[in-house]
């Protein structure tokens, strides 16, 4: 192989990394591991077992795991269709889906205030069709809401771009020696999109779980997330940066270790993103 | 019989999410033209007010300014640093190749808010928040975006018409830019845009690394959104959702032509 470029052109980017990515997480492990006198203590890290953390966590992972779990019911049967009728993946049907996703974040979120508000135009549109208004806003159920609204085309678009590469030949194969349709799903477009469900259920698991400004918004500060309880550690009146960073790093190893266990299914296949 | 069905069927669940997808921002879009202020589903009158009062609002302006700069400017900049770093990754041995890429895993697998946490607790100690820390935390957030689209199409890139030019008398850096770098365009293209996407949308690592009295869109709604200037907002969402609209119509336009260009000619592009 000729020279194709230097290795030096991964300078930048190393020195970048190791300066932004790495010594920051390195000062996370050292504020997590002392307390404000500098001294070690393992109480930061040990923090998220008490119940006062504990019970935050756990709702963050039921609630996001409901999150990922309607995510996916409802975007494969989606992407499948897509599939179907889209010719390439820029194709116009495709773009219609993904662009909410372009919207900002934030007033995805507003949007979801004003439908849920009491008094907002879901209770409206249900007074129109004489139904009983129904109270969601400040309720568990409204961030659920929003967060899968916010975060659907991050599991659309990878699951679309797996079904996208998979050679329709192989299933019309698999029709012409007799395969039912749900066979064909089981045995050969399942296991063929596997990589993009892996990504795509990363992509909204893993930022779901630690979420705080969805429930900041929706559940007016009444649903209190593992991610709240790390934020109020930083930005409260009684910030404790050795708190704070103790069940960061906390969160941070569960999320590791239930990557580590995911990535089982993953067998190291290629990604597929979401572009 | 029951292929019609099946037919219908998709096309109805297609028809029912995108109803559920669109709902919410055509709800903000007709608030902006709300003239009611109190409750925006009760209908108040059309009025272009808050578009108005959206030019000549200082908060709302230059947040706007600094999403933009920044996305812009954080984009361009891991742009560059991770299609450099992908070029240079060819010529080396799968154990630093594997270093490379599992350290630019750390921030797609680390939690938005542990990212901002982190480079938070780096920027107070060694300096003070400002524009450029808010710039560097952008940066790192969304550069694997780049180098992960990069990386796959320098793996595919063709070697050969590499070291023709080099045969026929290019320099390294000419035939760099005259036949790898073109070769590599879409990547670097997608993950661009993608990279700025990201930036555009991020509020987590922001918030915690942003200085006093500069706010991106994200954080300013934050801030604001329980204050008056609501329906300058949604006003501002129109606006976003019609450049969002256009701009995705002409990269479709755009890719129709390449699509139709490859059927025709055979040539991948």
């Amino acid at each position: 192989m000729g020279k194709l470029g230097s290795r030096l052109l991964a300078g930048p980017y190393i020195v970048w990394m190791v300066l932004f990515t790495i010594i920051p997480l390195c000062l996370v492990v050292y504020n997590a591991f002392t307390n404000s006198g500098g001294v070690f203590t393992l109480d930061n890290v040990l923090a998220i077992f008490d119940p006062v953390n504990l019970k935050p966590l756990w709702l963050s992972v039921k609630m996001s795991l409901i999150v990922t779990i309607s995510c996916f019911l409802l975007a494969f049967p989606l992407a499948m269709v897509l599939w179907k009728y889209s010719k390439n993946k820029n194709s116009l049907i495709v773009m219609v889906f993904i662009l909410p996703m372009w919207m900002n974040f934030m007033l995805r979120t507003l949007a979801w205030r004003l439908i849920l508000l009491n008094n907002g135009f879901l209770n409206h549109g249900l007074a129109l069709l004489g139904l009983n208004p129904i109270y969601l806003m400040n309720t568990k159920v409204a961030i659920i809401l929003g967060t899968a609204y916010d975060y659907f085309p991050f599991m659309l678009l990878p699951i679309y771009n797996a079904l996208v590469k998979i050679d329709r030949d192989v299933i019309n194969a698999a029709n012409d020696l007799g395969a039912t349709g749900f066979v064909v799903l089981k045995r050969i477009i399942l296991p063929l999109s596997l990589p993009g469900i892996v990504s795509g259920i990363t992509m909204v698991l893993v930022p779901s779980v630690s979420e705080f400004v969805i429930a900041d918004m929706l559940g007016g500060g009444k649903v209190y997330l593992i991610g709240n309880v790390i934020e109020q550690a930083f930005n409260s009146g009684y910030a404790d940066v050795h708190l704070g960073s103790g069940l960061s790093l906390s969160l941070m190893g569960i999320i590791v270790i239930s990557m580590l266990f995911y990535k089982f299914f993953d067998k190291g296949e290629e990604r597929s993103g979401i572009w | 019989m029951v292929k019609k069905v099946k037919g219908a069927a998709g096309k109805l669940y297609l028809v029912l999410i995108l109803l559920l997808l669109y709902v919410p921002i055509v709800i903000l879009i007709v608030s902006s033209f709300n003239a009611s202020e109190k409750n925006k589903a009760v209908w108040g009158g059309f009025t272009l007010n808050a578009y108005k009062e959206l030019i000549h609002d200082e908060t709302v302006m230059s947040a706007l300014y600094t999403t933009l700069l920044l996305a812009g400017g954080a984009s361009l900049i891991a742009t560059v640093l991770g299609t450099l770093v992908c070029i240079g990754m060819m010529s080396m041995k799968k154990y630093s190749k594997s270093f490379i890429l599992g350290v630019t895993q750390i921030p797609l697998l680390n939690s938005d808010i542990v990212t901002g946490i982190a480079l938070m607790l780096l920027f107070t100690r060694f300096s003070e928040l400002s524009f450029t820390t808010m710039l560097v935390a952008h940066v790192t957030f969304i550069i694997p975006y780049v180098v992960l689209s990069v990386q796959p199409k320098v793996v595919q890139l063709n070697l050969s018409t590499y070291e023709a030019a080099l045969d026929l008398g290019a320099s390294h850096l000419y035939a760099m830019w005259k036949v790898v770098l073109p070769e590599i365009m879409p990547g670097i293209l997608s993950g661009f845009l993608l990279a700025f996407t990201m930036s555009l949308d991020d509020f987590s690592v922001t918030y915690f690394t942003k200085a006093p009295g500069i706010h991106t869109m994200s954080t300013m709604i934050n801030a604001e959104y329980r204050k008056g200037i609501q329906t300058e907002i949604y006003a501002l969402s129109t606006i976003v959702f019609v450049i969002v609209l256009f701009v995705l119509f002409i990269i479709n336009r755009r890719s129709e032509k390449v699509a139709r260009f490859e059927a025709e000619s055979g040539v991948e592009m």
